[in-house]
């Protein structure tokens, strides 16, 4: 369990964390979104142990990181940003060295260690020097070294930064499989990640909590939820009279590929009435979408609305 | 302990390990040899080895432990350090000892110049055996001063130059030169004062075979306050 009490933390008069308080119980993925600079970094280096709150603090699997650090540290498996390792040892130097670190030197923890590196598909690159690693082993071997004492929590700042689209899926499905019995904090800016991995968002801009909710609860606040949008060449005529359906609100043509899309009155369900008129309109429809909401949108309204908040202009 | 492993391994996987070795080995031959005279003054002991040795310390200490710090901070590996379970004291102490050693080793190294001694003539090797510890004590507290200087900054450069900076000082201040400059009542008591804090006054008993408890105190008490320095200021990183 990870649990933030009121986190904060300044640099000079920037306030990178302010006041955040968070819980993630075990079998939660709590996904950590926010733009660039948004403070998940730094809220995961307090967490972490490795920077000092300005106030409050944090407890992992309930001890304290400030009067416990080291209880805290040897429950926590922590990924750090950009995934570091020592240039000059092999994978498995350096995996070796954490295990001493760790004290890992009992029968299991090497069979341990065994199960690890075959996971993270590193037993051919055991022997190379982590230097000579390209971007995605480097970030495997890094979750090794995170996961190689089994911690029931685990900490990562975005494991798949920078992978290809097949290690990415490789490194999620290990966090999956993870994920049933431990407490997972990822920290990421991007939403595909979130759709694929989390069971819970918490955004993040300008250090402050803006939202904390599931996927598909944000997804519900999106102005696409419920919207129907579909393809049908020809279909302008059509259009017009969807527009005096009812349950309708409003309707958007995309200029680049024609799509329609239908946005439904708040409540109202719209995809029967659209099907049946298209029908009716006898219009050949080539593909068809109940839309569950655009995080995207959800994401940019929330933290641009933060930014506005945080930075009041006047309009010209 | 795993970090001071970690830290003398690394010492060797790059050429930087070999090189220092042999510069400290043909510096400390050069200067017994030709600065030290060590055939001249006839007579078999190691006297001039020692005492060019703060000297020798002076400009190839801070070569090794300027990346005790520096490196990892520059490197981003220090944030993986320090979630590690482990205080900062056990962490500083594995560097410190790391660095420690590869000194001792090289001084190590120097036993062809015992064995010439004792091929020259007679020698006193209770002088000499105390004169080696003597000089790998005052190595601690060079070792200490960089460790703590590496600790400071994340360029290796940078901590090259404060630790042989610092060094330099704590070297000199006890010259008779250096001491001679300042007189007057209020500033020639306080330079007096300081100048016990001079590694050479220090070690120059030390060097001679004389083990007194106030100079072996003086570099413990040197080491432990120069490593208790770079705890703090890691500490105090953190927080700012």
């Amino acid at each position: 369990m990870i649990e933030t009490d009121q986190l904060t933390r300044c640099y000079g008069n920037l306030t990178a964390v302010d006041a955040l308080s968070i819980r993630v119980e075990p079998g939660q993925v709590l996904g950590l979104l926010g733009p660039n600079g948004a403070g998940k970094s730094t809220a995961m280096r307090m967490i972490a142990g490795f920077l000092v709150p300005t106030s409050g603090t944090a407890r992992v699997c309930g001890h304290d990181i400030l009067r416990e650090p080291l209880q805290a540290k040897r429950a926590l498996g922590y990924l750090p940003e950009g995934a570091p390792g020592y240039g000059e040892m092999t994978v498995r130097e350096f995996l070796q060295f954490i295990q001493h670190m760790r004290r890992l030197d009992s029968e299991a923890d090497y069979r341990r260690f065994d199960d690890v590196v075959q996971q993270l598909q590193l037993e051919e690159v055991l022997d190379s020097s982590i230097d000579t690693l390209s971007k995605g082993l480097r970030r495997r071997a890094g979750l090794a070294q995170a996961i190689l004492h089994d911690p029931p929590v685990l900490m990562l700042d975005e494991p798949t930064d920078g992978l290809d689209p097949n290690q990415k899926h490789a490194v999620r499905r290990l966090i999956d499989v993870m994920a049933r019995n431990r407490t997972i904090l990822v920290s990421t800016h991007s939403l595909e990640e979130v759709h694929a991995l989390c069971n819970r968002v918490a955004i993040i801009a300008h250090g402050r909590l803006l939202a904390d909710a599931t996927p598909a609860e944000l997804e519900r606040r999106s102005r696409y939820h419920g919207a129907v949008s579909f393809s049908a060449p020809g279909s302008g005529m059509a259009q017009e009279m969807l527009g005096r359906l009812p349950q309708v609100a409003a309707i958007e043509v995309d200029p680049l590929d024609g799509r329609t899309t239908v946005f439904p009155k708040p409540g109202e369900h719209i995809l029967a009435p659209v099907q049946q008129l298209l029908r009716e309109q006898g219009l050949e429809v080539s593909e068809i979408q109940l839309e569950s909401g655009r995080l995207d949108e959800v994401f940019r309204q929330i933290t641009t609305s933060a930014c506005a908040l945080a930075h009041p202009e006047p309009l010209p | 302990m795993a970090v001071m492993r970690r830290e003398l391994r690394s010492y060797f996987v790059t050429p930087v390990a070999y090189v220092f070795l042999v510069m400290f080995l043909v510096l400390s031959a050069i200067l017994t040899f030709f600065v030290g005279d060590f055939y001249e003054r006839g007579q078999a002991d190691l006297q001039p080895f020692f005492s060019m040795q703060p000297w020798l310390y002076l400009i190839l200490v801070p070569a090794i432990t300027m990346r005790l710090w520096a490196e990892e901070a520059n490197a981003g590996t220090l944030e993986l350090l320090l979630t590690l379970p482990l205080t900062l004291w056990q962490a500083m102490a594995g560097k410190f000892l790391a660095a420690w050693v590869f000194v001792g080793l090289a001084l190590g190294l120097t036993f062809p110049l015992w064995i010439t001694v004792n091929y020259l003539g007679p020698a006193d090797n209770g002088i000499i055996v105390a004169g080696y510890l003597g000089s790998w004590l005052m190595a601690s507290t060079f070792v200490a001063i960089g460790a703590c200087m590496s600790a400071l900054t994340r360029s290796q450069v940078v901590a090259f130059l404060l630790t042989a900076l610092a060094c330099t000082v704590f070297v000199l201040v006890g010259l008779p030169q250096i001491v001679d400059l300042f007189h007057g009542p209020v500033a020639g008591r306080l330079v007096k004062g300081v100048a016990h804090l001079s590694m050479l006054r220090h070690f120059a008993a030390i060097s001679r075979g004389v083990l007194d408890v106030r100079d072996l105190l003086y570099f413990l008490l040197s080491t432990f306050g120069w490593l208790l320095a770079g705890v703090l200021l890691l500490d105090l990183k953190r927080t700012r």
